[in-house]
């Protein structure tokens, strides 16, 4: 059932049922996708729509993402909210902790940019890319639950389109 | 109790270390007090039978013209259900106050942001260190002719 | 045995965390379990809140405090509002009173919501997050059919609101309220009165009155200490003196007065009265225009005002000192968590290190609200 559907053409199937035979890098990309287990780790407003993204409502745990309290754990971190300097060093700590393959997707425009504290703001890091890598980035202020999850589909994409073989940054 | 009460108890127990009471000016009128005898002004505040200002709601720095900064307490009695404002002018060249953070706990932590984003010093605080910004942070934020730093730890600060 | 010396060890707690509410750190220095010294380090999150209002106009400041305490903008936007419209001297439609009170009690639920879901999620039951959050969308659908945002609203505007309620607006809201009566009695069975829940939380931190007024705490923090002082009867703001409501004070029916439960508890409780405040609200409302009182260019003139309301967490005050230009000279905003975590080190000491987390969780902080 769900692998059949998800690993699409690339599965040739065996008659008797229980035997099928795909590649290396549809299988990895399958599992990675489907359970990115995501750090418990909220910074400011945003942080409060990812809660209501993971309650009953919107539920993200239909797409296998759990949150983690330590980052030895996860697979992704979703920077929901302003990063300020002095919280900057610690995220770049966080992520280095993180085992490999990891994502980051920066949630609302804060982490993206600065946000509304663009210009004025002395203490606020003008982009959380500015520290560690991004993969997707999600606008908005704070962005809806819908928004969110979009989000996650879309790193959900690209990393059905990794492979061990090339290099894909 | 009314302003101006406050003001002729205050100046019959502290004369000269109380300034003048502002009541002209628009919303909310305040007193003015010396920065050096503050510690003592609020203590009888909070003591005395008929004022009883046992709540510091709260203590605000400001940069408050060209030479001076000054420390706003807004002052609320719990008991009596009266409210005061009291200001204290502090000369940029010598940013020095007296704590009240032994008369109000609450104090604390309002003396110590007001250190940090504003820079005066209080005098016989426990504890006066930075609360907000790192501690190898350089200047003080709200200071009208503060410079927002290019670089902090290799990070890029204005754009 | 109790002669025995142990080492004394130091454990950092946080900035990330999932206990901390956000990023708060905490610096504990442990005898064995037990705590001896706790040390709050805040600024992970200084927006620079107050340096922004000096660049903005009167206006723009607005949506700046919603992101204070994200929690409870509308309670954030009223406070400011209210101290700037002092300092303008305006008068307020009726209607807009109306709506503003209504606005910040729904969002009074809102937060309560949080606080108690979240609270009970640290106590390790994840059931009660669920139901909180679900009665919460149904607040923020309200929310969102009126301004249409679901979390940062910029509705209340200086002299007036954004958008004037709908006819549907307020059929809805009473929907709600018959529908969420019910509920509290249900989160209350599930959470409140819970056994393991209480034995974690009753004779937990208790907070003397004493120290909860010397240290400026307030809101659900104080009264759980047994102390009625609620700004809505004992300093009206807005319109707050019409409503009939009881203020709900901790008295110690199950553990201590003062102690964790008891401040968890008021919230609980509060609940309903807002509940109550709103029904009546919607009945009284008369008609008129929302936008009549809203001034083209908002420069007051020089001076200063200071207005304290009584927000979810606690009492919420501006300081707003204006030069007379259209710029604030220097906003202050005194915030409800800054002043109660303060008193965490006196009332944690002594307590397990697990005991920590839910007497931080029972203060239900903001640290947007704290570092400002």
């Amino acid at each position: 059932m769900g692998i059949l559907n998800k690993l699409d053409n690339s599965v040739e199937q065996f008659e008797s049922g229980n035997i099928i035979i795909t590649s290396m890098d549809k299988l990895l990309n399958w599992s990675r996708l489907s359970s990115m287990w995501q750090m418990f780790f909220g910074l400011a407003c945003c942080a409060i729509e990812m809660m209501a993204t993971s309650a009953s409502h919107y539920d993200l745990d239909r797409f296998g993402i759990i949150p983690r309290p330590s980052p030895r754990h996860v697979d992704i971190i979703l920077i929901s909210g302003t990063v300020t300097l002095k919280m900057a060093t610690r995220i770049k700590r966080l992520y280095d902790e993180m085992p490999g393959p990891k994502y980051i997707l920066s949630m609302g425009s804060c982490s993206n940019c600065g946000g509304p504290y663009w210009e004025h703001g002395y203490h606020v890091l003008k982009g959380i890319d500015r520290v560690i890598p991004v993969d997707v980035y999600v606008p908005g202020c704070p962005p809806r639950p819908e928004a969110l999850l979009e989000g996650l589909i879309k790193l959900q994409e690209k990393i059905r389109n990794q492979s061990l073989a090339k290099h894909t940054a | 109790m009314e302003i101006n009460d406050i003001y002729n108890k205050l100046k019959k127990a502290f004369d000269d270390g109380i300034g003048e009471v502002k009541t002209d000016v628009p919303v909310s009128p305040f007193i003015f007090a010396d920065r050096s005898k503050i510690n003592a002004i609020a203590l009888f505040l909070r003591d005395e039978e008929s004022l009883q200002f046992d709540n510091l709601s709260c203590l605000s720095g400001v940069d408050y013209d060209k030479d001076n900064l000054a420390v706003v307490y807004h002052l609320v009695s719990y008991a009596l259900k009266h409210s005061l404002v009291v200001k204290c002018l502090i000369p940029k060249s010598d940013p020095k106050i007296q704590t009240v953070s032994d008369v109000w706990a609450a104090a604390d932590w309002h003396e110590r942001e007001a250190f940090d984003l504003v820079g005066m010093t209080f005098e016989g605080h426990p504890d006066l260190r930075r609360i907000l910004l790192p501690d190898d942070w350089e200047g003080h934020p709200l200071r009208k002719d503060f410079k927002v730093p290019e670089f902090y730890n290799g990070m890029k600060v204005p754009y | 045995m109790s002669e025995l010396r142990t080492e004394e060890l130091t454990i950092n707690m946080g900035p990330q965390h999932p206990s901390t509410h956000g990023v708060l750190r905490l610096v504990l220095t442990l005898n064995g379990e037990i705590v001896t010294d706790v040390k709050p380090v805040l600024g992970y999150l200084h927006r620079c809140f107050e340096k922004h209002c000096e660049a903005m106009t009167y206006p723009q400041v607005i949506p700046y405090t919603d992101r204070m305490d994200y929690l409870t903008s509308m309670n954030n936007e009223l406070a400011y509002v209210l101290a700037a419209e002092k300092l303008l001297g305006i008068e307020i439609p009726e209607r807009v009173e109306y709506i503003r009170v209504i606005m910040s009690e729904l969002q009074r639920i809102a937060s309560h919501l949080v606080a108690i879901g979240t609270y009970g999620n640290d106590a390790g039951a994840f059931t009660p997050f669920l139901y909180c959050f679900m009665d919460r969308e149904k607040v923020l659908e309200l929310f969102e059919m009126v301004c249409g945002a679901r979390l940062l609203y910029n509705y209340i505007w200086v002299g007036g609101v954004s958008h004037d309620i709908t006819p549907e607006f307020v059929t809805k809201t009473k929907e709600f309220i018959k529908y969420f009566r019910p509920r509290i009695k249900q989160v209350n069975n599930l959470l409140s009165y819970n056994k393991i829940f209480i034995e974690r939380t009753a004779g937990i931190g208790v907070l003397p009155v004493d120290v909860a007024i010397n240290a400026g705490c307030s809101g659900p923090t104080l009264r759980g200490s047994g102390v009625k002082y609620d700004l809505r009867k004992d300093d009206p703001y807005s319109i707050y003196d019409r409503f009939d409501f009881d203020v709900c004070v901790g008295v110690g029916e199950r553990g201590v007065v003062g102690d964790s439960w008891n401040r968890y508890i008021v919230r609980a409780y509060e609940m309903e009265q807002s509940l109550r405040i709103i029904e009546q609200a919607i009945d009284k409302i008369p008609e008129g225009d929302v936008h009549a009182a809203v001034p083209k260019r908002v420069k007051p003139v020089a001076g200063e005002s200071y207005v304290r309301t009584e927000a979810p967490k606690g009492e919420l005050a501006y300081y707003i000192i204006s030069d007379g230009s259209l710029n604030p000279y220097r906003i202050k905003a005194r915030s409800p968590s800054f002043c109660n975590l303060s008193v965490i080190n006196q009332i944690s000491r002594g307590h397990m290190i697990a005991d920590v987390v839910m007497i931080l969780g029972s203060f239900d902080i903001v640290l947007g609200c704290i570092d400002r």
